[in-house]
This record gives structure tokens, sequence and C-alpha cells, in this order.
């Protein structure tokens, strides 16, 4: 005898919802991307919430109006940028779990600050996982729906979950948690061929203020300032490259490496966002400038280490609102 | 060929490398072959021993990727440092793959761009590319993507002027003095001179990719269009 399993259908699937976990590892000497969510924490943030497992898989929204109806009663959780979320038209906030039930529609109409959203379903979101991951790799078309984006009238399965109240045993109560904010200052550490360009560039890539522009896009953002030069004009073999890492081509415009980029790459290395900064890179809209800031490595290593734990106290706390 | 020398460093916080650099002043345009087969050894054997995110050979480079909420990449130094001085490079044991080839025609519309740069016939392309015998160094660009060295010297074209917006999965190419077979369709601004129907890249597999670092190569001829 089946079960059958909570659903939800896309009713709009604006541009590029994708459905992402935290990426695929252990793979990259195939040339296989990270992929998984641009912002990390908001998705782990918008699991724990739901009491899901913080790699359980759920939508990336960057461009709205994205809407869909559940097709059960199911806890649903928001995080990352403000969309002007709406359930049956009752606003609903990033940071807080909620409860839908049958038949009402979710929408996710467009980012009011930052730019990409997290919506996290109760259990998590069914799709096989392929290499390790059920995040969707966009370019070599697979992982998540088939490799996709998201469309109109996609119906997505859910993991059974039976972690929060159900109607019949509780009195249900909506739960928040504070979300981080954004600043224009982006923490880096100085990269292996920094001391390759010239004390101009040296000094501009800190002091100035770089402008993501329209080429941006989840395998790296391109950024425009004072252009970067490099006295030394050897060539470098390629290397392994991860997310965070600034390459700087002849251009002298640096780009940052995001989740979906390709495994190694042959640019000079100026400089990498700090793990715990990389969020706040992949939440800069188009148009929008910041700064870098340099930073030691410990520093980086324990911004790191207390991400982790904030997390680790926030599911704590979560633990007595079952 | 200068001198090199390894140099072990950390890059930001998630990242262990080691890097094949020349002695100062001193210019390294070729890779060094018995140097990356110490790198294909590492490689299999920092995977067998211990685990992290990923570790990535690259060209005379090998990247191990960590958590850095968990590991100390200084603890990823030393352990890069103590493997790669008791490494040798005849420990590592290739595989020899053969791909079956069609030459020229709609294969390989850029058969006679190639022969013309190389002052040569097509026949005489197709049978020095056919001959060679290629070293997958490091995989790439695309999933399964190989960068294989070992291209006749003869045989060295520049890239196109305009990448074409798509490449056909499998076509075989040459990239100045390089050649790689496209494992999926995509843009591509190589030379395409011939094509194989072979699945270079398959997601459902445990092993998804054909070609894997320190692979050895050969390209038959199936046919041959000219």
């Amino acid at each position: 005898m089946f079960e059958s399993s909570p659903q939800i259908e896309v009713l709009q699937a604006g541009i590029q919802s994708t459905i992402q976990d935290l990426g695929r590892f252990g793979h990259r000497h195939l040339g296989i991307c990270q992929a998984g969510a641009l912002d990390v924490p908001a998705l782990m943030l918008a699991n724990t919430l739901l009491h899901n497992p913080v790699d359980a898989a759920g939508i990336e929204v960057s461009v709205g109006p994205f809407a869909l109806r559940f097709r059960q009663t199911t806890w649903f959780a928001l995080s990352g940028a403000d969309f002007g979320g709406q359930l049956d038209g009752k606003p609903v906030a990033p940071g807080w779990r909620y409860q839908a039930h049958e038949n009402q529609v979710l929408t996710l109409h467009g980012p009011r600050r930052e730019c990409r959203a997290y919506l996290a379903l109760e259990g998590g979101i069914d799709v096989p996982i392929i290499l390790g991951a059920r995040a969707t790799d966009l370019q070599a078309h697979f992982g998540g729906m088939h490799g996709r984006a998201l469309r109109k009238g996609d119906i997505l399965s859910l993991f059974e979950s039976g972690s929060l109240p159900t109607p019949s045993t509780k009195k249900i109560k909506s739960i928040g948690v504070q979300q981080r904010k954004w600043t224009p200052e982006i923490r880096a550490v100085v990269g292996p061929e920094f001391q390759q360009f010239s004390k101009k560039a040296q000094h501009d890539f800190w002091h100035h203020a770089w402008t993501v522009t329209n080429q941006s896009n989840r395998m790296g953002f391109r950024l425009q300032g004072n252009r970067l030069d490099r006295h030394s004009k050897q060539e470098l073999f390629s290397h392994g490259v991860t997310p965070g890492m600034i390459q700087v081509p002849p251009n002298g415009q640096p780009i940052v490496l995001l989740a979906d980029a390709q495994t190694t790459g042959g640019y000079p290395r100026i400089a990498c966002v700090i793990e715990a900064d990389l969020w706040k890179i992949a939440q800069t809209p188009i148009g929008k400038s910041f700064c870098f800031i340099r930073t030691e490595l410990s520093t980086a290593r324990e911004l790191a280490c207390q991400a982790r734990r904030d997390l680790q106290l926030i599911t704590q706390q979560l633990q007595r609102y079952a | 060929m200068s001198k090199l020398e390894i140099h072990f460093e950390l890059v930001g916080e998630t990242c262990a490398c080691l890097q094949a650099r020349p002695e100062r002043g001193l210019n390294y345009t070729t890779p060094d072959l018995d140097l990356q087969r110490k790198i294909w050894h590492l490689a299999q054997q920092l995977r067998q021993q211990y685990s992290c995110r990923d570790i990535v050979p690259g060209m005379n480079n090998l990247t191990v990727i960590f958590d850095p909420s968990q590991d100390e990449g200084e603890l990823w130094l030393s352990r890069l440092r103590q493997h790669w001085n008791e490494a040798k490079a005849t420990n590592f044991q290739q595989r020899r793959i053969v791909i079956p080839t069609h030459y020229g025609g709609d294969h390989g519309p850029d058969l006679q761009v190639v022969a013309e740069h190389a002052e040569l016939s097509p026949h005489e392309v197709v049978r020095l590319h056919s001959e060679a015998h290629y070293t997958v160094y490091f995989l790439g660009f695309q999933p399964g993507f190989a960068y294989m060295g070992g291209l006749p010297q003869r045989l060295t074209c520049p890239r196109r002027a305009e990448p074409r917006l798509l490449v056909p999965a499998g076509s075989v190419g040459i990239g100045g003095s390089q050649t790689g077979i496209y494992p999926s369709q995509s843009p591509g601004g190589w030379q395409l001179i011939a094509w194989t129907s072979i699945t270079l890249f398959d997601p459902s597999l445990a092993a998804p990719s054909l070609l894997m670092p320190g692979d050895l190569v050969r390209f038959s001829v199936e046919s041959c269009d000219v």
C-alpha cells in the first residue's frame, strides 16, 4: 500500500528558479562543478526552521513572480531576499515558517532588497540524488528537475517528514529567526597571484568600489571598477578553482566565481572571498556596489566556525518549538 | 627545461595547493610529464586515505578543497608535503583507451583549416592525429572534458577567432597544442577535425567520465571523409 507523498505544483516559474541543495562535492576532478544554493546559509536556515536536514533540497528563486500551489497541508519556510511573499494574498516573511493548506497559493513577487530567495518545504523536495547531491547542474543538464530550471506545470513531490505539528494534534504556530543583514563590505583574503599585480592595482582592489555587472550569473559575478593591471605577463597553467576565488582576466575587471563555476581555470587569483561572506556576493543585485575588505586567514576560519556554531544554536533552540 | 620548484600554499581558507614553479626569473611553458605522473599518483593516494570536499589535479599542480569549519589548512599542507616527498612518478599505472573516430566531412568541419595551417594534406593530418598517443593531463571546462597533451607539433593550430555557439557532443578538436573531445553539446572555439559516437560522460554511472586524469588515449580511424 503506497501513501501518496505531499506535492506542490509550480504555477509561475520566474526565470531560472532551480532546485538546489548544498552542492555536489567529490567530482571536481571529473570536471563536475559544485552547483547548489548560492546563498548556502539561507537554505540551511530555511531547512532548519522546518527540522529538515540542512542539505534537504529547496528552491532558489532569483526573479519573480514565482508561484506554487500546495496540494496537501505542508509547512514551508522562506529565507534570503525578501520577495514580498504572499500566501493566498496574506504576507509571509523571510526567516519564518508557515503552514499552508491544500490548494493555498504561495507567490514570491520579486526582490525588495538583495536578490535571491530560498523556499524550503517540509521533508525536502524528492528528486533523485545524482553523484551525491540533488542540486541542479544547469550546464551539464542533470540533477534537480531533469537538470533544468523549473517550469510552469512542474509537480514536485516532497519527502514525508512528520516532525512538525499537524492541524489535528496541536495549535499551529508560525515561528521565525533573525536573518543576517547584507552590507556592502565583503571580506577577502589575498590570493596567490596578488603580488603579480601593480602597486596601483593592489591598492585599488581594496580601496575602490566594485559594481556587479549584468554579465553575472550562477557561474560568476563580473565586476566593474578601476582596471587592475598585472605586471607579470607569464601565463599560468590551469589549476583547480572554487567558489569565492577572484580571478582577473586580461581586461583587468575581476570575476568572483560562484557555485556553478567551472572546475579549473588559469587566470591569476588576486584574492578569495571568505566562506562566511560568500552569501553576500550571491545576494548583491546587479548594478549595486560594494568594497572588498582585507582579512586574515585566521579570521576567515574563525568566522566559518562561528557560522557553524550559530546554526547549531538555532537548531537547538528550535527543538523547543517542535 | 628550467628547473622546477614545488611550492605548498593555502589559497583562501578552503584550498591547500601544490604548485610547480620555475626558479626565479625563468620561464616555463611546457608542462612536465613526470611531475604530472606524481600528481596523479598523489591524488589517488589522498583520495583513498582522507576525506575532504575535492581533490583536483590541474596542469602541474594539485588543489585539495576542504571545509574550513572542519579542517585545518596547515594540516592539509603537511599531508601534501609528506605524501609528495614519498610519491614516485612510476607508481602511477596508466589506463589505455581507444576512441573510434570519424574524421573529416560533416564530422570534422575544420579538418581543411588545420591541414592548410600545417601545410599538410587532410590525409596526413588524419594519419598524424591518429598515430599519436595522448595523455589526459586533467579534466575541466565541462564534465568529462579531458585536456590531452601529445599532439604532434605540426598539428598545433590556433583556436577559432569566433567560437562556435554549438559544438555537437563527441566532436574531436584541436586547441593550440592540445586535443580534446566535447562530451556534451556546448559552445566551443577549438578546430573540429573529427567526431566519435562514444559516450564520454554519463552522470547516472558511478564512474561518470570515460576519461580520467592520467589515461593514455589513442584515436582509431573508423572513417575518413576528405
